[in-house]
């Protein structure tokens, strides 16, 4: 109970940081909207746009040195193999909303959700 | 300087650089970015202990450092803003004396996670790594309270080198 006391600036800081990041995250989450294409970009550039609702299977960079595989399925889009050195593009897993995207820092390289799908996402339509 | 003082800016350093490598072995915790910040244990250590300016060059020194061992030029960008911006913004609510060293680490770890995003997007030119960004404030939270007890019961425990 003391330590309580004597911490309360300290849990309304946390508790307010919490807070406002399950805001942020509630906000985003409920104004998110099924994307209809998927932007493939290279420092900066857009390299590609798929449409986000047929399927394909495209090597990212491929003959050069830094190599992505990309995957479209079931209207969402993942990285299956990379040959960067964290993999954090191929442990992201797949987006499907607007707004989401992959990112490989190493390449440089951004996959990303783009508008032009169906109306926002409501609760039955899941 | 005191000879005890530059040992402890080594010891310190190390330590940071130690616990960065321990944290770089550790599973991933799911989402990219996520982690525990175990450096930040040395760096609040001796942000209590020498002071502002001297954690200042502990921190510079182990991002350097931890760049030049397991990272590259871009994860250098990125890494300096978010230890600059934890760093500063631990010094300035620790300066205030309303916090003890939980809300100055909760603060840092948000700051550290903030600020490598806000170095991301401007790099890739994009603002679409908004998505990480609750996962992230949530998470340096988190790590922020953890580091910040165990810090504040080291800097209480650890006898002070004179």
């Amino acid at each position: 109970m003391n330590w309580l006391k004597s911490h309360k600036n300290d849990l309304l800081l946390t508790a307010a940081l919490l807070v406002l990041g399950g805001a942020l995250a509630l906000f985003l989450f409920a104004t998110r909207r099924d994307g209809g294409t998927v932007r493939v970009q290279v420092d900066g550039c857009t390299e590609l746009e798929l449409p986000l609702g047929e399927d394909a299977r495209i090597l990212l960079g491929e003959g050069g040195e830094f190599t992505n595989l990309l995957v479209i399925e079931n209207g969402a889009a993942r990285i299956v193999e990379a040959n960067c050195p964290d993999q954090i593009c191929v442990n992201h897993g797949a987006i499907r909303y607007e707004g989401e995207s992959i990112v490989c820092l190493p390449h440089r390289l951004v996959v990303s959700v783009e508008g032009g799908g169906e109306n926002p996402v409501d609760g039955t339509a899941r | 300087m005191k000879p005890e003082k530059v040992a402890q800016y080594g010891l310190l350093t190390a330590l940071a650089l130690a616990l960065s490598w321990v944290e770089s072995l550790l599973p991933p915790l799911g989402v990219p970015g996520v982690k525990l910040g175990l450096p930040n244990l040395a760096i609040v250590f001796a942000l209590y202990r020498l002071g502002f300016k001297d954690a200042w060059a502990i921190s510079l020194a182990r991002v350097v450092l931890v760049t030049l061992l397991f990272g590259n030029g871009a994860a250098l960008a990125y890494s300096v803003a978010g230890a600059a911006l934890s760093l500063g913004l631990m010094g300035l609510l620790k300066k205030t004396g309303k916090f003890s060293s939980v809300g100055v680490s909760v603060a840092g770890g948000v700051a550290h996670n903030g600020g490598q995003i806000l170095v991301a997007m401007a790099l890739l030119e994009t603002a679409r790594l908004a998505w990480y960004l609750p996962v992230l404030w949530v998470s340096g939270t988190v790590a922020g309270v953890l580091i910040g007890i165990v810090a504040g019961v080291l800097v209480k425990r650890v006898p002070e080198i004179k």
